[in-house]
């Protein structure tokens, strides 16, 4: 078994709405997968489903090859979108409770939140009030707790949503050594930099319908365009610039460089290799910048939710 | 995984360590037997008032009716007309001026007899006059007719009938004011604790609205067992500040009429004046010895058991309703338009208690309404001290458990959904179709 959790054909209607139209998900033991989708595209909906928050109404949904049990509930952490904590209990009253619901005894859970308490540098918020907290504070309280139990499947929803940066970047080191330590990791989001940064598959989900999963890189790999970002410098630039546009196709380009005359984007056709371009370069001008032009997360979500 | 225990542990002591509750707690029986001594207080002063009431008496047969009381004085007026006597009391500021007119013979003077005073006079003192006035009157025409007075004395006769069931069981009308004290008590006691509980219920559900947690909990708990859980938690602590408040106002009342010498008894009420009356009917041993028989009278057994699985069925179906209205609402704001069917049902059980199963505790309506499920806890409490048979409390408990396990598992569906709704306030049409979802 490769795939920790298996969502097959999933349907969902709420009265004559359809949440979700037989979408299928397979998220990979020891991966980081984004959920992605316009606003009110379904995702919350799959995520209440995977949480047993919400039943499908048809389709089956598999944790490490079982059907979701109640059982389930104590190897899932969900951070929702949606979060808030009780304003008038205490911090470490609070996490003990979220604890226990979760299915740890409160020795254990105190000495793991005495763990994370500790690497966190919030040890002293135990007695506080969480209307006594900021929100980023009260943030860092809602990952602790939903981190506690030691997921096999981890949930974020926006986790970096409250954060500012410096914060942000603790929480996504502490994501990516969970994921380290074995969990698996689904995360949805609007911020298309950590996608990036962050995700190894995808799935795109959009008016309820699947519109697009796989390996980020494989999905680079469809999307690109054999583009190629290119630096020359010359004699007379003119001169080449013409004897190219005669060849390929060109297209502007803008990037910083320190002192390139030419700064083009070179079009290819597939047959062709990089290589073919490269030497052909390599006889006109001197070649300073040379990249592939890889399509962004950001720009394949719109792309493919365009063409939808 | 159960967790029920954990929730309903959570909600009570989040409950009872609330700072408003603590201090409700402590401070309503204060406030409570401040009140009842301020009122027992009031009604004493009222009572002591010293009045003057003149009286001129033109027909001449009201003599010696009046005789000076601790706090009523009668000053006779002789010699003077109407005009002066109105004008004399007027500047004594006296209480009021009764006048009987001249009149022709004895059989008018009943309609000739008039009060002047300067507010309008108080029912008991009217009362009080009429009554001395047509019991002079009766002597004297008695004694016209050739009746000693004597004789008119030992006419007077008191009866006490004797209450004896078919079965050979003792009892009394106190009987009957024991019955209603401890029904109209347990039906009010519960009308009472669903209402203050059940909108701390609402409100907990909407606290956990407001702040978001709600989907954090509901990933770790089904729905249903954190509404149950909430449901119990609350009615432990509502348990627990009834308890302190029996307590506390038993020690204050008592602490209260020692120190005061406030005599509880002087509250007046129409209950109370039945107690009298039979106290005066009966002399006070006779009293003690009906008091006794009448608590002993009551189905005790019966009564304790149908407390409690009444209690707990009535509670229970109002609170899932009140769970389920918190949880389709966004703030307490929106409860309004659903409370009302809600808080109509349970004013109308206490209406038809108090004036149905007084007049009548077996008659058609008190009968129909102890079936009703959304009245049949109130009624049917109130019912039970006057014996109802077994057959109909069972019939009318299967009712009752029937409906409850149906307004909670709706309560559950409309509470599941309402939770994760959030920005729009529902209609009666989306609850119902949240229902089927």
């Amino acid at each position: 078994m490769n795939d920790l959790l298996v969502a097959d054909s999933v349907s969902k209607s709420y009265g004559n709405f359809k949440a979700l139209n037989e979408v299928s998900i397979a998220v990979p033991k020891g991966s980081i997968f984004g959920l992605l989708g316009p606003n009110g595209a379904g995702k919350t909906t799959l995520i209440r489903i995977i949480n047993q928050i919400t039943m499908p109404d048809e389709g089956t949904v598999a944790l490490d090859g079982q059907f979701l049990r109640a059982e389930h509930i104590k190897d899932i952490g969900y951070l929702p979108e949606e979060r808030g904590l009780y304003k008038s209990m205490k911090v470490g009253e609070q996490a003990l409770y979220l604890a226990q619901l979760k299915g740890l005894s409160k020795v254990e859970a105190k000495k793991r939140l005495k763990y994370w308490f500790d690497k966190l540098e919030i040890g002293d918020w135990w007695n506080k009030k969480i209307q006594e907290l900021s929100k980023g504070q009260a943030q860092k309280i809602q990952f602790v707790v939903t981190v506690l139990h030691k997921p096999k499947l981890l949930i974020f929803d926006e986790p970096f949503s409250g954060f500012d940066p410096i914060n942000a970047n603790l929480i996504k080191d502490e994501i990516l050594q969970l994921r380290n330590e074995g969990a698996t990791v689904i995360f949805s989001t609007h911020r298309m930099e950590s996608v990036e940064e962050l995700c190894d598959h995808i799935a795109l989900i959009h008016k309820s319908n699947k519109i697009l999963d796989g390996r980020l890189n494989d999905i680079k790999r469809k999307f690109k365009t054999n583009t190629f970002e290119i630096g020359l410098q010359s004699q007379d630039p003119n001169k080449i610039m013409s004897e190219i546009k005669e060849n390929f196709e060109v297209l502007p380009a803008t990037f910083k460089n320190l002192h390139d005359d030419i700064k083009i984007n070179i079009k290819i056709d597939a047959s062709t290799s990089p290589n073919d371009l490269l030497s052909y370069l390599m006889t006109k001008a001197e070649i300073h910048h040379f990249v592939e032009v890889l399509p962004s997360a950001n720009d394949i979500f719109i792309e493919t939710v365009k063409n939808n | 995984m159960n967790h029920l225990p954990l929730i309903i542990k959570r909600e009570y002591l989040t409950k009872v360590r609330n700072k408003s509750f603590i201090i409700m707690t402590f401070l309503s029986p204060l406030i409570m037997i401040g009140l009842i001594a301020l009122v027992a207080y009031l009604s004493q002063l009222n009572k002591d008032k010293e009045r003057t009431i003149s009286i001129l008496d033109e027909s001449g047969y009201l003599g010696d009716v009046f005789k000076n009381s601790e706090n009523t004085t009668y000053n006779y007026l002789l010699g003077m007309d109407l005009e002066t006597a109105i004008t004399l009391v007027k500047e004594k500021e006296d209480y009021g001026l009764l006048y009987a007119s001249k009149t022709l013979s004895l059989d008018d003077v009943s309609g000739s007899i008039k009060f002047y005073s300067e507010d309008s006079p108080s029912i008991t003192v009217i009362s009080g006059i009429e009554s001395k006035i047509e019991r002079h009157l009766r002597e004297v025409k008695l004694q016209a007719d050739g009746v000693s007075l004597e004789q008119i004395e030992a006419s007077k006769t008191q009866v006490s009938i004797a209450q004896e069931s078919f079965e050979g069981k003792k009892s009394s009308k106190l009987d009957n004011i024991v019955k209603l004290a401890f029904g109209g008590l347990a039906g009010y006691l519960l009308f009472m604790f669903i209402i203050i509980y059940g909108n701390m219920i609402m409100r907990s559900v909407i606290e956990e609205k407001t702040s978001r947690i709600i989907e954090i909990i509901i990933s770790s708990v089904k729905p249903i067992q954190l509404m149950l859980g909430k449901i119990i938690g609350t009615s432990l602590a509502g348990v627990t500040q009834f308890a302190i408040w029996v307590v506390l106002g038993g020690v204050l009342l008592t602490v209260v009429t020692a120190i005061f010498g406030i005599d509880m008894s002087q509250l007046q009420s129409p209950q109370q004046d039945l107690v009298n009356q039979a106290i005066q009917n009966q002399g006070a041993q006779a009293m003690a010895e009906n008091m006794i028989i009448a608590v002993s009278n009551l189905p005790v057994i019966n009564l304790v058991i149908a407390f409690l699985f009444f209690f707990i069925g009535g509670y229970l179906l109002y609170s899932s309703l009140y769970a389920a209205i918190g949880a389709a609402v966004d703030n307490e704001t929106d409860t309004q338009q659903f409370m009302l069917p809600i808080i109509m049902p349970l004013v109308l059980a206490v209406y038809v208690g108090f004036f149905t199963v007084i007049e009548d505790p077996h008659g058609t309506v008190s009968t129909v309404f102890s079936f009703i499920p959304f009245t049949s806890p109130v009624v049917m409490l109130m019912r039970i001290p006057f014996g109802v048979p077994i057959w109909q409390q069972a019939l009318s408990l299967i009712i009752l458990v029937a409906t409850f396990v149906f307004t909670v598992w709706m309560g559950a569906k409309i509470y599941r959904v309402g939770i994760l709704m959030y920005g729009k306030k529902p209609t009666y049409k989306e609850l119902f179709k949240w229902i089927k979802y």
